[in-house]
């Protein structure tokens, strides 16, 4: 989104917070080119369908999109970022999972 | 006069007073996403007012551009239908209005696409997907508020009540609009008119709303005989062009 609808969208979620309570729900659009649905952002919408057209106007305004994927946020689980250490460091020392540890043969070409 | 002028004039109006209309909302809709939404539909009716107005410059033949046509004309001289340069008045009443117009819009352009003027069958084509979009958001609007809560329910009811009477007019034909049909460039309306009140039927079934029994409509926006409203659009949408001729940017 550009900047404009930035500051949009910011006079919007005060005036939101105080009267509104549609759901929030995230987007995410297949690109053209894209083999997969990428998150793009969030939305308010009082179901799935006007979460989809919703997500057209706010989202596939310049050509960006051939799909769209809605999910309401609260059905989403994340990772909790306190854990990150016992979740993430141990890959840390475990070079010889990257393609990049093994010396490659000088014959070999094209990799 | 140039018939295919006036007719191609009158469809251009149509577009640019509604999307000027929508524009107002830029910045005050009700919620984000439904600001983005109706300014996009404004994009688009300006966007088609464009492609018709450069196309009846051409008609007209006269050395005109497409912003001497929006710009420079007065109120008397405006051809569109008296629905759409009624105020937004609150979010029910654009919806309605939104509504009204775009079952017209949709068909009239579906027919257009036939038409023996290949240009206007080109526009059509091309505008024919942005209002098929309009259509189903102002159809699933009405529905969403008229079955809705009763606030809603009667805030639409409302606003259909008082704008129905200006219904009727996108409909039946002028004299310019038979001459035009029976020549097949433009889409004969006798023939959309069952279309429009089968589609607004359904809608209103659906929405739960009454259609309004008031069967007397107002009329005189293709002959140029508009409210005071056009007069206040036009004061605003020509301030710059009527206060510094030929600026540009």
């Amino acid at each position: 989104m550009n900047t404009c609808a930035h500051e949009h969208l910011n006079t919007f979620t005060q005036q939101k917070n105080m009267k509104s309570n549609w759901p929030l729900w995230e987007v995410f659009i297949r690109s053209k080119q894209g083999l997969s649905h990428k998150h793009v952002g969030s939305l308010h919408a009082a179901d799935e369908e006007m979460a989809i057209q919703n997500a057209r106007d706010v989202y596939t305004r310049r050509n960006e999109g051939i799909s769209i994927w809605v999910v309401e946020s609260k059905h989403i689980t994340a990772s909790n970022p306190d854990e990150s250490e016992s979740l993430y460091d141990p890959a840390n020392d475990k070079v010889y999972r990257h393609p990049t540890f093994y010396d490659l043969p000088d014959s070999l070409k094209h990799i | 006069m140039n018939q295919k002028f006036q007719y191609v004039l009158h469809l251009a109006d149509n577009a640019l007073i509604l999307g000027h209309r929508l524009s107002e909302w830029c910045g005050h809709g009700p919620v984000l996403e439904q600001d983005m939404a109706m300014t996009n539909i404004a994009l688009d009716l300006v966007g088609q007012s464009r492609s018709l107005y450069q196309y009846a410059a051409k008609l007209e033949g006269k050395g005109k551009t497409e912003d001497d046509l929006a710009y420079l004309r007065d109120a008397f001289d405006y051809r569109n239908a008296l629905l759409v340069e009624l105020p937004n008045e609150d979010f029910a009443y654009t919806v309605v209005r939104q509504f009204l117009f775009d079952v017209y819009n949709y068909f009239n352009y579906k027919a257009l696409t036939e038409s023996t003027d290949q240009h206007l069958v080109d526009i059509a084509v091309k505008s024919l997907k942005e209002v098929t979009y309009h259509l189903k958001w102002s159809s699933e609007w009405m529905i969403r508020l008229g079955d809705g809560t009763d606030v809603s329910h009667e805030k639409i009811q409302t606003a259909l009540n008082d704008y129905w009477e200006y219904s009727g007019e996108l409909y039946t034909p002028n004299a310019l609009e038979k001459d035009l049909a029976a020549q097949g460039i433009a889409p004969d309306l006798t023939k959309i008119q069952p279309l429009w009140e089968e589609r607004v039927d359904l809608i209103l079934e659906q929405a739960t709303l009454q259609k309004p029994s008031n069967t007397w409509m107002q009329s005189g926006g293709k002959e140029g005989v508009h409210t005071e409203y056009l007069g206040l659009i036009l004061t605003e949408l020509q301030y710059l062009q009527r206060a510094y001729p030929g600026a540009e940017w």
